[in-house]
Formats: structure tokens, C-alpha cells, sequence
């Protein structure tokens, strides 16, 4: 039946369903009503049958009505002309004895999406939300929100709003959540539902009426909630404990956000909170449904980002299971390694060693990476596991070992004799890319370290019209000079060929540029390469910014229990900037932009301008010192410029920030009078003080500079640069 | 808040389709199908997007049923839904597979309609929904040995009709309404999943038990039970209760419906189940396990350089008393990479062991293991270019295996009294069964 075309089947079913036969026998009606709906959810377009399917509908028989309403909303928006036919049975079903007819109607009524229904729809909606049967209430209730998206941008019914605020009171839990998702709906351009102390009182006496969907949804609600004092805090805290320990997750993880952001100022009840969500979450951590571990993990991440410790004695609930899909192993591992302190590495590191020969390609790679992260903190064991794994000689793991030591050398630099030990033969077991980038790279910073660097680079050198990459073509080019500096005798002749042969047969410009640049460089003369090329071998500091210092638990707790925790906030931040909305973000950053940069050529002007002066680019002063000194100082000179409008501190700051002068302290915006206070400092150790003020009234701005050493010609360069700034910020803004 | 709601099977039939607020094009399901597919199997994460719309899935064995939404929702909120949403349709038609979706279609859309409305969920309790389906199940009967063994010679009672049928667990539980002589029954599952790490030096390096309690009702539904559990049944660090072997678990939580008052006392539930399947209690413990691990491995690899032969031998015991027995019980060795071939040396016939190309392992299977007993078997591996280091891709040993009639933790139901007014006493069942989640034993 499935391979005849889809006009037969709808011709077909039409003559069955038009059949008198059929008609008047219920059970033959309803399978072939059955067979329409089996054609539409596989995607058949059964649009044709509306006209008849209406006719079905005005049945006694509740199963058929369920159908064909299911059938009439679906098609509704194809059909508006047929399916205002259909409204007249629907009305009249809305006032059936049956609630539950009624109830069906109007929801299958309210979901009809097609312009014009809502004058149909609005009285049935308006006596539904009266009707004694709470089943037709909850319909009448999300219908209010159907309608106002219907309408469109329509203005909101006043009345409606204000009777759905009421009905927050409905016996109903139901009602009530379906009452809060309405207006959150109506009222979306208003910043949705306002939860007030009462509303927010009320929601949480009946908390215990809820089923846990309710429960979970009305502690989102609650979140918006301002509470006034602490011991409103404290009593919110109290009366919504049992739900911590709740066996359902959505209640726990709503909880859990809910308690974070309202102890916001309370970081050592914050501490408490997440001690004890601890059991709950291991607890969906190991759950069986593999997609709830996988959620509550990403939670746990969050967790680990403000306490890094947090789950370390209960490390072992983070070993990966031999059946659970590779997502989770990945999230298990990071989580791992967060955990590592010097009671459990040894097992940590055992743990993941057994990964790393795991045959999936791409787990035994991240295991081997997490290991490396491991090694930032304990080298020494690491390595020994770094290099029995290159015994194995397999690609993938031979090419993710040389990536690990890589990043470790230039972050580690005192494993570094380690690592050059481990490099000789490698070569052979490496094919990707990424691997032979690290490994060239490797021979040629720590090739003096290596033996047979010269040898291996050599080989590379020689099969380098093989070569498909041209990242691994210019990292070798780099390498080879690097490499030639260190160890010239050995290196020459290679570097002569390579360069050769990049320079006069290579096709890819980019690699030949790369090459031409170092052959040019190589004529200014050894001590000129040597200058340009020998950077830094390693940068240990860098570690500090990647290994994460403890963040605040406001950094993650409002994205807690959204989506955010899987994809990361920088992810979700580029996913949610592909949407519409970002348009806004965009123009509002460029607008803030403009701001200051409207005039590209004063722009310029200014930083030459703050050269002279050379002001330091971080320079440090607290308030107090900063005080201390305006106090001890003279002024050394006095202007006024031309300022009549509202200062805004942002850009003033911004501008400021922008020739190196920092900013002290500010007035907010409007106050009169207005002060701020700045100061910079430049390469000789001289400080500047500032004072801006503004009168009301007066159409100036008063400038008050303090230097600490006097120096005429300093002062009057850098009063310049103030002068230009505030006159900058006074044209763009006007 | 849920826009769409689809099932799709792994071969990409669109089987159910709901679309709850009308914003998305049905497209989304093929788009959502090519995203699974290009993925390989089992790796296709929870969540993921398709130009700003969310897609939130499961997986149930061969169906992926998945959410839509554009909101920032909770995720546990909707991967919840989705889990009940697969016990409603076990629990109304029997099992959840292509093909009672296939026969039930109309039925699901009818739970969808009540379950959801403008992608809000409405409710979920099988007590409120049995009052709106209307829809009977249709249930394809399969023709099943094991009923037939049930019955006996002539009629006769046999031991047999002691074990649970298992028939039970894929029967729909509303189907009373039609069919009145329907026996009334209950089953309690005491279900523990096992999760062990064995060390190479054969030390415990991790036990975890997971562990719950669920039960099937056949009752009519306000019938209220008492289920008594181990007097000397512990939580936490509390003290011991009593002489015997304690109990004890670390955590442990109950369903909102279950009633407590007993518990402290007698340790005993109170629970009025609704029809359907209910997660009465669910713990855990990890570690110190008051029983022996069933199995321990004792490996011996023998390294010939000059043949690249590998040898493998390891013997297996089971610790499990002698009157119980582990079923299906699956040994998977991973075996260096390149290995061209096996030959083994099995103790009983009905043993089998083969080697695994993709997932580079030996699989040895043993349908039955008794208690107390040992197996041994010898694998002869064949591995071109041997090296010392191949032996560090030998392992670590995976097993799978199920334990009926035993639990880890020693968890007994004591006693099921059902409050039934009516004359015939529901029948009562309650089984044990022990599952490895992971047991993995390094060499």
C-alpha cells in the first residue's frame, strides 16, 4: 500500500469514509478515520479528506472525535475555509454535558493555527476559564495563550490578565502552573509573569498539592522572585529543604538553582547547598537512563568550577562503565581529571590508562590528552605512562602522546629533557597532521636536547613533496631554521634543500611565502634570525590562565538547569548569537563603538599623542593611595573645556582607558556635581592626578591635574591628551 | 516548553509525530535523522541543535523519541518526560517496540494529547490518564515456548508455575477494562545493578550497587500494600539493628507516594500503587559489599616472541553459593590490535568463544554457571609483530552477567500483604535479580 501514490490512497479513503455502509457501522467508520491519521503521521499529505473528515467528527463516539480533531488541527492552517465549518460542531461540543467533550473541544479548538479562528474562539476560552470541571479550566487557561499568539502583536487583554492572576488561586494545582505558563506567554514583552511577595507566598504553600513537572516549573518561576530581607531568605530556604533530597532531578536541579541564586549573598550557605545536593546528584550521575547521567554530569562540571574538589572522595562514581555510550566516557574523564589530588592519582591515572588503549579511536585520544592535562600538575608519573604508551607503536596513540608533550614542554618547561628522551622514533608511527605539526615542532625548539633531531627532521625533509598539508610543510620550514640555529653543521645542507624546494616548486602560496620569508630573513645575518626566531621556549604562566583559578558561583548559577551546562557558555553564547536576537547585540556593540571611534584620525592622534608621554598600560593605584596623594599634591594645573551634556561613566572610562589613563572613581550619571578622578603613570615613573567636575548650571567641564615630580613639558603633553579626549567624547556625543 | 514531539526508528520512519505549538516545520525530523546517522552508533549526544532549535533526545533500544523546543529549557525536565512518556506506552501497550507503536499509533497520539498540551506538560500519572484513554491496545501475541512449559503435563501443577511468568512484564496494564477475568497481580523486581573494579594484583578497587525496588500492579488501583523489608536494614552510618547480617546501603530515597510511618519502626512501606509500573525506592551502596564478588578471574599470558603467539588462560570462578547460578554470563577480553586468529580450548560444549574484529576482543560466552564451580579456558592468539608492549592491550576483562534470585546488598521483601477486600487474593510475586553494569577485572 505504501509504494501506490498518495492521490490513490486519499481517493481511496475518501470513497470509504463517503460510503453510507460504512457511516452507519461505528467501528468501520473509526478504522478507516484510523487509516487517515496512520497516512498522516508517515507523512502523507491527507489534506484532500477535510471535508469528510469534519463529517466524522460529529460523532458520538469519543475515540473517532479524538481523531479526526487530531486530524483537523494538523491541517487546520491548509484548510482555514474548510475548517471554519468545523468550528460550528466544535462550539457545540464546548457545551456538552461531558467535561471531557468539553475540555477536548476547546483545546483542540484554541490549537486550530489559522488567521481569523480567535473571534470564534474568544467566548468559549472566556466561559471556559468559569467552568466547574478543572479539565476544561487547564484547557481554557493555556487557550488565553494560544490566542494572544494567534493575534499577533495585538494588544493584550487586560481583563484576561488580571482573571489569570486570580486563577493563580484555582484549586486546581494544574490549573494554577497552566495559569503562571499563560501569562509568562501573554505578558512576554513585559518580561513575562511578575511573581510579587504574595504570588511568590502563595506559589509556595502549594508546592506540596504539585506533581513534580509543577514543581519543577513553579521553582523556576520562583527564581524571579526579589526577596526583601534575609530572614525572607532564610524562610524560603527552610520551607523548600525536602525538595533538595527529592528522588525526581528536575526538582532537585530547580531547587538547587533556586537555592544558589537566593543565597547569593551568603557564600558559606552557598557551600552548605552544594554539600548537600552532593547525594541527589552523584545519584543521577549513576542513574541507569543514560541520557539523565549525561545531563547531571554537565552539572556536576558546573559544580567543579567554583569548588574544584568538590566530588574528590567520591572519585570512583566517575570511572567509565564498559557499556555507557562514548558521550558520557568524555564527560567522566574531564571530570576526572578535575578531581586529581594526591590521595587518588595513582588510581585516576591507572583508571585512564586503561582508556587510552580502548578501541574507539577517539577515546583512547581524549584519554591520552586528559592524562597530559594531568601532567601540568604531576609530571613525573604521567610521563612514565606517556611513554609506555608510545611503545604500543599504534598512529593514533603515538600521534595524541606527541600533541600531549607538545603543549606540556611549552607549559612544563622541566620535563622537557624528559620529553626529548621519548622523541627518537616516533616517527614512524605518526600519519595525521596534527601529530607531525607537534612533533616537528618539538625537534625543532628542543632539537638541540634530541641526538638525532637533525636525522628525523631530515626524513621529513625528503618526503616532503608527499607532504598533503601545508601546515605541516610551513611548521617543518620553522622547525628546520630553528633548528639550523641550534645545530648549523648538521642542518645546513637540509635546510638548503628545503628551502629550495619550497621556494621554487612548491604550489601552495602560502607555504611559499613562508619559505621566501625565512630565506630573506637568513640574509639579514645569523644574529638578526636569531632575534626574530628564538622566542620564549616556554611560557609556564600560561598555565595559570588555562588551569582555571576558582570561579564565583554566580559565574554558572543562573545558567544552571538550562541548557548552557551541555554546550558550555561560550558555545551557547555563539549558538544563541546565530539567532535573530544577536542582530540587537551586534548593533548595540557597534553603536558603543562608534561612540569612541567615530573619528578614526583623532583616534590616532591621541595614542601618538600618549607616546610621547609614554603613559604605562597598567599601571595600579588604589583609592586610598590614590587619596593619599590628591591630598599631599598641589595642583599643578587647572583648564576648562567646553562639556554641555549628560557624561555617561562608560565611555568616559572606556575613552580614558583607551589613551592609559585610569580611572579612580566616578559620579553616576546626572549628579550634580559631577566628579571623577583619574590618574596614569608613564615609563619614568611621573604621576599624573585628575579631577573632572561639572557644575550645573555652568556649560563647562573643570580639569584639575596633579603631578607628583613636576616636569613642565610632561604636564602640558598630557593635559593635551585630556583636552582631546573629553572634546572627542564631546563631538560624538552630541 | 516542547514545540515538536517525534519518534523516529533507527531506520529513519517517522512512526509518531505531534507537532504541540505549530512554530517548526515537520523537516526537522529528517534533519534530526541525518544528524543521528552521520554519528556512529550510541554516540549521538542528548542534545543537540539545528539553527537555534534544540533537539532533546533518548534512545530506547531501536526508537530515538525526541523533543524540540528554541526555549533555554531544563534539560532534566524534558529527558524526564520523554522516560515516562516510555513507560506510559509500556505500561499501555505492553512493550515499547517499531511495531506496537505501529499497532497503537492512535493510542500514543491520544496519551500525547493528554500528556501535552502547547508543549506544557499537563500530567503524567497513569491514575489521572486511565480516565481519558479510550483507546484499547492492540497487542501482537507472539507464540512463546516458555508459556507452554508453564502449563505442565496434563494440566498439572508443576514446579514451574512458581516462577513468574515472564509473559507478564510485556502485557498491557489497563487492558482490565475490556477483558474482566483478567487476574489481578503484583510484582515486586528487587533489581540491582553491580558495578566492580578488580585491580591486576586481584584487589577490590571498586564495588558500587545500584539498587531499586519496582513494582508492576495489576491491582485495581487504591489497593494499599505493606511491604516489609530486612528488620536489621540500615541507611547511611546509622547503627546496626540486631544480631543478624546488617543491610546497609548509603543512600536511599523513596517515591513521593510511598508512606514512612512504619519504616522507622518496622522497616515496613506503605505504598497505594497506581497501575503501571512504580519505582517504589531506590539506594545505593558502594564499597564494602556484605557479600563476596561472584566472580574472580585468575589470568595467566604466556608470550611466545618467535611464533607471535599469544597464550592466554584464565580461570574463572564463581562464588555465588551453590544452589544459585549466574545466566548468560559473557567474558570480553580485548586482544592486541592486529591479532589474525583464536584458537581455544573450552571446558564444556556449551560454551562458545569468538574473536571480534570490530571492537578487537574475544567474546566467550557461558549460558549457565553454577555456583561454587570453576571454568577454565585457553586462548591462542595469533599476533604478527608481538612486542613486549602488545601485552599493555591485553585487557582489561569485561564480564556481563545476570544473578536471578540473588542481591548484592542482601535486601529481602519480607513479607507483601495486600489490603484487598475483594475475595480472590491477588496474586504476588517478587523477584530478585542482580545485573553487572560493569564488571571489569584488570590484568
Amino acid at each position: 500500500m505504501p509504494y501506490s501514490g498518495s492521490e490513490e490512497i486519499v481517493k481511496e479513503l475518501r470513497r470509504s469514509l463517503c460510503n453510507p455502509n460504512v457511516q452507519a457501522d461505528r467501528l468501520r467508520c473509526r478504522n478507516v478515520v484510523l487509516r487517515v491519521i496512520r497516512y498522516m503521521s508517515q507523512g502523507l499529505d491527507v489534506s484532500g479528506l477535510f471535508m469528510e473528515m469534519v463529517k466524522a467528527g460529529a460523532t458520538l463516539d469519543i475515540v473517532q472525535k479524538k481523531l479526526v480533531y487530531l486530524y483537523m488541527c494538523t491541517y487546520a492552517a491548509l484548510k482555514p475555509n474548510l475548517a471554519l465549518l468545523a468550528i460550528n460542531t466544535l462550539r457545540k461540543d464546548c457545551t456538552d454535558p461531558n467535561p471531557m467533550v468539553r475540555g477536548l473541544a476547546l483545546r483542540s479548538m484554541c490549537s486550530f493555527r489559522m488567521p481569523g479562528i480567535s473571534e470564534y474562539i474568544q467566548q468559549p476560552v472566556l466561559n471556559g476559564l468559569r467552568d466547574k470541571a478543572s479539565y476544561v479550566r487547564r484547557a481554557a487557561v493555556l487557550g488565553c495563550a494560544k490566542m494572544q499568539t494567534l493575534q499577533g502583536d495585538t494588544e493584550i487583554d487586560g481583563a484576561v490578565v488580571n482573571e489569570l492572576y486570580a486563577m493563580l488561586r484555582d484549586p486546581d494545582p494544574i490549573v494554577m502552573v497552566n495559569c503562571l505558563r499563560a501569562l509568562e506567554e501573554i505578558l512576554k514583552h513585559e518580561g513575562g509573569v511578575v511573581i510579587n511577595k504574595p504570588i511568590a507566598h502563595h506559589l509556595l504553600n502549594r508546592m506540596k498539592d504539585l506533581d513534580h513537572w509543577g514543581q519543577s516549573e513553579v521553582l523556576a518561576y520562583l527564581v524571579r522572585y526579589k526577596t526583601r530581607t534575609e530572614d525572607e531568605v532564610f524562610t524560603i530556604l527552610n520551607v523548600l529543604d525536602g525538595f533538595l533530597k527529592s528522588s525526581q532531578p528536575n526538582v532537585v536541579m530547580a531547587t538547587t538553582k533556586l537555592f544558589l541564586l537566593l543565597s547569593e549573598d551568603f557564600p558559606h550557605v552557598q557551600i552548605d547547598i552544594l554539600e548537600r545536593v552532593k547525594g541527589p546528584l552523584l545519584a543521577i550521575c549513576t542513574s541507569e537512563c543514560h541520557e539523565l547521567c549525561f545531563l547531571g554530569l554537565c552539572h556536576a562540571r558546573e559544580i567543579l568550577r567554583s569548588s574544584p574538589g568538590h566530588f574528590s572522595g567520591h572519585y570512583k562514581k566517575f570511572f567509565c562503565m564498559y557499556s555507557e555510550p562514548n558521550y558520557i566516557k568524555y564527560q567522566k574523564m574531564e571530570i576526572l581529571r578535575e578531581l586529581v589530588n594526591d590521595e587518588n592519582v595513582q588510581q585516576i591515572l591507572e583508571e585512564l590508562q586503561t582508556y587510552c588503549t580502548d578501541v574507539s579511536v577517539e577515546l583512547a585520544q581524549m584519554a591520552i590528552l586528559n592524562i597530559g592535562r594531568i601532567a601540568r600538575t604531576y609530571s613525573e608519573r604521567c610521563l612514565v605512562i606517556l611513554k609506555g604508551l608510545l611503545g604500543l607503536k599504534q598512529e593514533h596513540i603515538t600521534s595524541a602522546v606527541i600533541q600531549t608533550f607538545h603543549d606540556l614542554v611549552w607549559l612544563c618547561p622541566q620535563c622537557t629533557a624528559n620529553v626529548c628522551q621519548a622523541l627518537p622514533g616516533c616517527e614512524e608511527n605518526i600519519q595525521d597532521s596534527e601529530g607531525k605539526q607537534a612533533l616537528i615542532w618539538l625537534l625543532g625548539m628542543h632539537g638541540e636536547q634530541v641526538p638525532n633531531a637533525p636525522y628525523i627532521l631530515e626524513e621529513f625533509v625528503d618526503s616532503v613533496k608527499m607532504e598533503t598539508s601545508a601546515a605541516v610543510k610551513m611548521e617543518l620550514i620553522t622547525a628546520m631554521v630553528r633548528l639550523f640555529l641550534s645545530r648549523p653543521a648538521e642542518c645546513q645542507d637540509v635546510l638548503g634543500r628545503l628551502l629550495y624546494y619550497v621556494i621554487e616548486e612548491e604550489l601552495d602560496m602560502a607555504v611559499r611565502d613562508r619559505g621566501l620569508l625565512y630565506y630573506r630573513l637568513l640574509q639579514q645575518g645569523i644574529e638578526e634570525v636569531k632575534r626574530v626566531v628564538c622566542g620564549p621556549k616556554s611560557d609556564p604562566s600560561l598555565d595559570v590562565i588555562s588551569g582555571q583559578a576558582n570561579e564565583a558561583v554566580s559565574a554558572w548559577s543562573k545558567g544552571f538547569n538550562t541548557l548552557i551546562p551541555i554546550y558550555g557558555r561560550e558555545q551557547w553564547d555563539r549558538l544563541t548569537a546565530q539567532k535573530g536576537d544577536s542582530l540587537e547585540i551586534l548593533q548595540g556593540s557597534a553603536v558603543k563603538a562608534n561612540e569612541i571611534d567615530t573619528k578614526p584620525e583623532q583616534r590616532e592622534e591621541m595614542s601618538r599623542d600618549s607616546g610621547s608621554v609614554s603613559l604605562l598600560t597598567s599601571a595600579h593605584l588604589s583609592p586610598e593611595q590614590f587619596e593619599e596623594r590628591w591630598t599631599l599634591l598641589e595642583a599643578a594645573k587647572v583648564v576648562t573645556v567646553d562639556w554641555h551634556k549628560d557624561s555617561c561613566p562608560d565611555a568616559i572610562q572606556t575613552a580614558f582607558q583607551f589613551v592609559h589613563i585610569q580611572l579612580v572613581a566616578i559620579s553616576r550619571a546626572g549628579v550634580q556635581p559631577w566628579k571623577a578622578y583619574l590618574f596614569a603613570k608613564n615609563e619614568t615613573g611621573s604621576l599624573f592626578l585628575i579631577e573632572l567636575l561639572t557644575v550645573k548650571g555652568k556649560r563647562d567641564m573643570q580639569i584639575t591635574v596633579k603631578q607628583a615630580n613636576s616636569n613642565e613639558q610632561l604636564l602640558n603633553n598630557f593635559i593635551a591628551i585630556v583636552k582631546s579626549v573629553i572634546q572627542t567624547l564631546g563631538e560624538t556625543k552630541g | 516548553m516542547i514545540s515538536q514531539l517525534f519518534i523516529v526508528s533507527a531506520r529513519g520512519d517517522h512512526l509518531i509525530y505531534k507537532d504541540l505549538r505549530g512554530e517548526e516545520s515537520k523537516d526537522v525530523v529528517d534533519i534530526f535523522y541525518q544528524k543521528v546517522r552521520s554519528l556512529p552508533r550510541d554516540q549521538a549526544p542528548v542534545v543537540m541543535h539545528h539553527q537555534g532549535l534544540q533537539f532533546i533526545h533518548i534512545r530506547q533500544d531501536t526508537l530515538y523519541l525526541v523533543a524540540t523546543t528554541r526555549c533555554n529549557v531544563s534539560p532534566f525536565t524534558v529527558v524526564q518526560f520523554l522516560v515516562r512518556l516510555v513507560s506510559l506506552i509500556k505500561d499501555h501497550c505492553g512493550t515499547l517496540n517499531e511495531k506496537t507503536l505501529q499497532l497503537n499509533f492512535a493510542l500514543v497520539y491520544e496519551l500525547l494529547d493528554e500528556m501535552l498540551d502547547y508543549g506544557y506538560i499537563q500530567t503524567t500519572s497513569s491514575d489521572i490518564l486511565k480516565n481519558f484513554i479510550q483507546t484499547v491496545p492492540e497487542t501482537s501475541k507472539q507464540f512463546n515456548l516458555f508459556e507452554l512449559s508453564n502449563i505442565g503435563l496434563f494440566g498439572a501443577d508443576t514446579q514451574q508455575s512458581k516462577v513468574a511468568p515472564s509473559i507478564a512484564a510485556s502485557r498491557p496494564v489497563f487492558a482490565m477494562r475490556t477483558e474482566e477475568g483478567l487476574k489481578t497481580e503484583i510484582f515486586v523486581d528487587v533489581i540491582e545493578r553491580l558495578t566492580v573494579v578488580i585491580g591486576a594484583n586481584g584487589s577490590l578497587m571498586r564495588a558500587d550497587v545500584q539498587g531499586e525496588v519496582r513494582m508492576k500492579c495489576f491491582l485495581p488501583s487504591s489497593t494499599e500494600i505493606r511491604m516489609g523489608l530486612n528488620e536489621e536494614f540500615s541507611i547511611g552510618k546509622a547503627d546496626i539493628r540486631g544480631y543478624a547480617a546488617a543491610v546497609k546501603v548509603d543512600e536511599c530515597s523513596f517515591h513521593q507516594s510511598v508512606n514512612l510511618d512504619e519504616f522507622e519502626s518496622d522497616r515496613i512501606l506503605r505504598v497505594v500503587p497506581p497501575q503501571g509500573e512504580l519505582t517504589v525506592m531506590q539506594y545505593s551502596l558502594s564499597d564494602d559489599l556484605p557479600v563476596s564478588l561472584p566472580f574472580r578471574l585468575f589470568p595467566t599470558v604466556d608470550k611466545d616472541t618467535d611464533s607471535n603467539r599469544l597464550m592466554v588462560y584464565l580461570k574463572l570462578r564463581c562464588d555465588l553459593s551453590p544452589k544459585s547460578q549466574a545466566l548468560n554470563v559473557t567474558v570480553h577480553l580485548p586482544v592486541p590490535k592486529g591479532t589474525t586468529s583464536l584458537s581455544q580450548e573450552l571446558s564444556s560444549p556449551d560454551q562458545r568463544a569468538e574473536l571480534d574484529s570490530v571492537t578487537r576482543s574475544v567474546h566467550w560466552t557461558i549460558p549457565r554457571f553454577h555456583g561454587g564451580s570453576q571454568l577454565s579456558a585457553l586462548f591462542k592468539l595469533e599476533v604478527p609483530g608481538l612486542s613486549a608492549s602488545s601485552l599493555l592491550e591485553l585487557g582489561p576483562v569485561c564480564m556481563q552477567f545476570e544473578l536471578p534470585m540473588s542481591t548484592c546488598s542482601g535486601l529481602q521483601v519480607r513479607f507483601l500483604r495486600v489490603s484487598s477486600t475483594h475475595p480472590p487474593l491477588p496474586h504476588r510475586w517478587v523477584r530478585y535479580v542482580t545485573h553487572s553494569d560493569s564488571y571489569v577485572i584488570r590484568l
